[in-house]
């Protein structure tokens, strides 16, 4: 499918992410749900699910949740402070790339530490 | 005039209401030639049956917009070298609102919804007050100023994919025309604007897709203009407790 | 299809869980180290009232969040509306608050 012309810049694919990655993680809470409350119910079935992790495919799938819930975060984060906060563009801007900053050194150090 | 041997293939939207086809013509190329000078030339020397419309031909009053190569836009001010792929023209009614002929859609809607979102001006004072003094550099008349230089082209209520897919949604247009009216300190009554927008069809419904800012001929900002509703009724919202 | 309402209800959850998700990620992050399983899970939660309001409230918040987009989503892809759509993101708030209680009680008390 070719992308429209008028949906053809930054703003428009980051809305298109945001919806994409929120409806993804809704269509996943249930599933969530059910397989925590198995702890409840079938502790073994819970155990075995669990066991599932060390696929690779399973490890791919943990990993394509996780940035989902990531690209939600900043595309949520991103919105509110389009929404919320009277800046200019560029105070705007700034602000986010001293929030990547962060992140980047804060995970290079988290994954030192773990 | 080495270009006057050169041809432009220009398709172009035929039909009434929802039916229709694009059909295309040659049109010759000029060295400055506009979209809307393309169109009328079809109109003049290949098909008088062409249906588009225009007035002031220089950006002043909002009329010949159109979606050019999927994009809207004022074509009276739209060079064609611009916007030319491989040659090829493509040139439809704006997106969203009704068809009425050819190239000219219906602006109803979008006239019907400026109202709506409360675009007419009440004044605070009658005509028997005094002028009321807004001093230009006053922060709310500064915000103003940003919004009022639309023309109702209608080119960012063609370009929302949000007015796409909510037909009750006002619109990057009428909403920023509350923005400016919010922010005027002759309008008494700010908190009838705010209601204006913020019922189903208001500026709540904005995903902030943006392409209303991106596409303005005029370079105005409706984007920030609704984020400055959104704040606004987020502000009202806790101060009023609903 | 959003009112001020809806809006600030959709905005309001969304600020409440900013911190919740990233306390999420970073437990997430903690919690793959060496392989999950049902024992340490529970080890880590059951009997935790700091988990419990932890989870809960993220529960809370993620049910009246996802049912506000969701609605958005389903009115702009079918134009559904009216009555139905109220039923539709009403239901799927309830379910998911149901389905999220029961695995932050399985997991924080049982």
């Amino acid at each position: 499918m070719m992308l429209k012309a008028h949906r053809n810049h930054p703003l428009w694919l980051a809305y298109m992410l945001h919806r994409l990655s929120g409806l993804a993680l809704a269509l996943f809470l249930p599933v969530h749900f059910h397989v925590l409350s198995l702890a409840l119910t079938r502790p073994e079935s819970l155990d075995r699910f669990l066991g599932l992790a060390d696929n690779p495919g399973v490890k791919l799938a943990e990993f394509g949740l996780v940035f989902l819930l990531a690209v939600h975060f900043f595309g949520g984060l991103r919105l509110l402070a389009l929404e919320f906060l009277p800046w200019s563009a560029r105070q705007k801007t700034l602000a986010a790339a001293s929030i990547a900053g962060a992140f980047l050194i804060s995970g290079a150090f988290l994954l030192q530490a773990v | 005039m080495s270009d006057r041997s050169k041809l432009l293939e220009v398709s172009v939207w035929r039909g009434t209401g929802d039916e229709g086809a694009y059909e295309t013509f040659q049109v010759p190329a000029r060295d400055n030639q506009t979209v809307l000078d393309v169109v009328s030339w079809i109109q003049q020397s290949a098909d008088p049956s062409l249906t588009y419309r225009y007035a002031c031909r220089v950006g002043m009053c909002g009329s010949c917009a159109m979606m050019v190569n999927g994009v809207p836009r004022w074509t009276c001010r739209t060079h064609v070298k611009r916007v030319l792929r491989d040659g090829a023209l493509q040139v439809g009614p704006l997106r969203n609102l009704p068809v009425i002929k050819d190239l000219a859609a219906d602006m109803d809607p979008f006239f019907d919804k400026w109202i709506r979102a409360g675009g007419v001006h009440r004044p605070s004072r009658s005509r028997n007050d005094p002028i009321q003094q807004v001093p230009p550099d006053d922060p709310g008349r500064v915000e103003a100023n940003k919004g009022i230089e639309c023309i109702n082209c209608s080119v960012c209520y063609a370009a929302c994919d949000t007015v796409a897919g909510n037909p009750d949604y006002l619109g990057p247009a009428a909403l920023q025309r509350a923005w400016t009216l919010y922010n005027d300190a002759k309008v008494e009554d700010r908190q009838a604007v705010l209601d204006s927008v913020s019922g189903a069809g208001g500026c709540h419904n904005c995903h902030s897709q943006g392409s209303c800012t991106r596409f303005c001929p005029n370079e105005l900002d409706p984007l920030s203009a609704i984020a400055g509703l959104k704040r606004a009724s987020a502000r009202s919202f806790f101060r009023r407790g609903e | 299809m959003l009112n001020i309402r809806l809006y600030m209800a959709q905005r309001l959850s969304a600020m409440v869980m900013a911190p919740l998700v990233l306390g999420h990620i970073a437990v997430m992050i903690y919690a793959v180290q060496g392989g999950l399983s049902t024992a340490e899970i529970l080890g880590r939660t059951q009997g935790s009232v700091w988990w419990f309001l932890f989870y809960g409230s993220f529960v809370l918040a993620v049910s009246v969040h996802a049912a506000i987009g969701l609605r958005v989503i389903l009115h702009e892809m079918t134009g559904l509306r009216g009555r139905w759509l109220e039923v539709f993101t009403c239901g799927i708030g309830v379910l998911l608050l149901i389905m999220g209680a029961r695995a932050v009680l399985a997991v924080t008390f049982a």
